[in-house]
């Protein structure tokens, strides 16, 4: 299927969550609002002629004005894939939106990776506990308005 | 026998010269040297690396040790898997902060006396991270001491080789008279 009939199927079953598409760029994208991140990722999965069953990879991305998140999805069954993107605020506690574990097993270390380092809440995850940065560690260091801390236990950093 | 020294009851030795009071009056099997050599030779000769690798280096490291290269040459080549065994760690590889307190716990269950050699620039100064790298620890002289750096990205095993053969060195010339520095 072309990314002009994924994103007309998502369209017709969603609507009002589909915020934008973009067909003809390479990486062809669908932008939704992000409380509806979970419904449309279950359908995509699930939709026998869509049948997205591999979540190739869960990034988060700082634009300076908003966080966003992109999820790239494949279909080894049909061989098409599309990008579903949802925008996020900045603002400190607000880049929050729903889990995709339920969906895709795989999205669970995806999902505290892009916590650990961006910030990013995903409500309903199974344990959302950073990964790669020690737990104590102050901040979110992929984020633009990151500051380096002076030292960590007596390290400099 | 009473008033005859205690070396006449020995294997009579050639005679090379006058008698003094301890020289030639002993066999072959009796080695002649001092504390400082014998604790030096001793402790150069049997350095124990600890078994862990943290980056690409220990590739490297790992090629030291293998028959090419043969680290056991030098009686380095007895990596243990436990600190309480090792007088030498090798930090071969980039430390991250969350490495880096390991590292130092580690540092501090091996026994004295204990060596430090820094692999590759990473261990050594932060190499590539050095400016943007929140998360690397620049140089691991800043847990632990060090006692030899081995630059290289990652060094050779020629380069370890020169490195261990480095601290070889600086044990030998270490005396116990003195405190170690």
């Amino acid at each position: 299927m072309e990314p002009a009939q994924i994103a007309a199927r998502i369209q017709s079953q969603f609507g009002d969550a589909v915020l934008e598409v973009k067909t003809d760029v390479p990486d062809p994208s669908v932008t939704i609002a992000p409380e509806a991140v979970a419904d449309v990722c279950h359908f995509l999965r699930e939709e026998p002629e869509l049948g997205f069953a591999s979540l190739m990879c869960l990034s988060g991305i700082d634009y300076g004005d908003r966080l966003a998140v992109a999820y790239h999805l494949h279909s080894m069954r049909h061989r098409h894939r599309i990008c579903i993107k949802a925008n996020l605020p900045r603002e400190a506690g607000a880049a929050r939106l729903p889990s995709v574990v339920a969906v895709w097993q795989g999205a669970n270390w995806h999902e505290r990776e892009a916590y650990d380092l961006f910030g990013i809440v995903f409500e309903g995850h199974p344990d959302l506990r950073r990964i790669l940065l020690p737990d104590d560690w102050p901040g979110h260091p992929l984020r633009k308005d990151y500051e380096f801390p002076r030292e960590w236990h007596g390290i400099p950093v | 026998m009473p008033n005859k020294p205690a070396g006449a009851m020995l294997t009579p030795v050639a005679d090379v010269g006058p008698r003094s009071l301890i020289e030639n009056r002993f066999e072959e099997s009796v080695i002649v040297t001092s504390a400082d050599w014998i604790m030096n030779w001793s402790r150069l000769s049997s350095l124990w690396p600890m078994l862990f690798g943290l980056a690409c280096c220990a590739i490297e490291m790992m090629a030291t040790g293998a028959s090419r290269y043969d680290l056991d040459r030098f009686g380095a080549g007895a990596f243990r898997a436990t600190p309480r065994q090792s007088d030498l760690m090798i930090v071969a590889g980039t430390v991250t902060h969350k490495m880096g307190i390991r590292i130092k716990r580690l540092y501090e269950q091996m026994p004295e006396p204990k060596f430090v050699i820094a692999m590759g620039s990473c261990a050594s100064g932060g190499g590539p991270y050095f400016k943007y790298g929140y998360h690397v620890v620049k140089g691991v002289d800043l847990v632990v001491p060090v006692d030899v750096y081995v630059p290289g990205c990652p060094p050779r095993p020629e380069q370890l080789l020169e490195g261990l053969l480095c601290l070889q060195q600086k044990i030998r010339e270490k005396s116990i008279a003195r405190k170690a520095s």
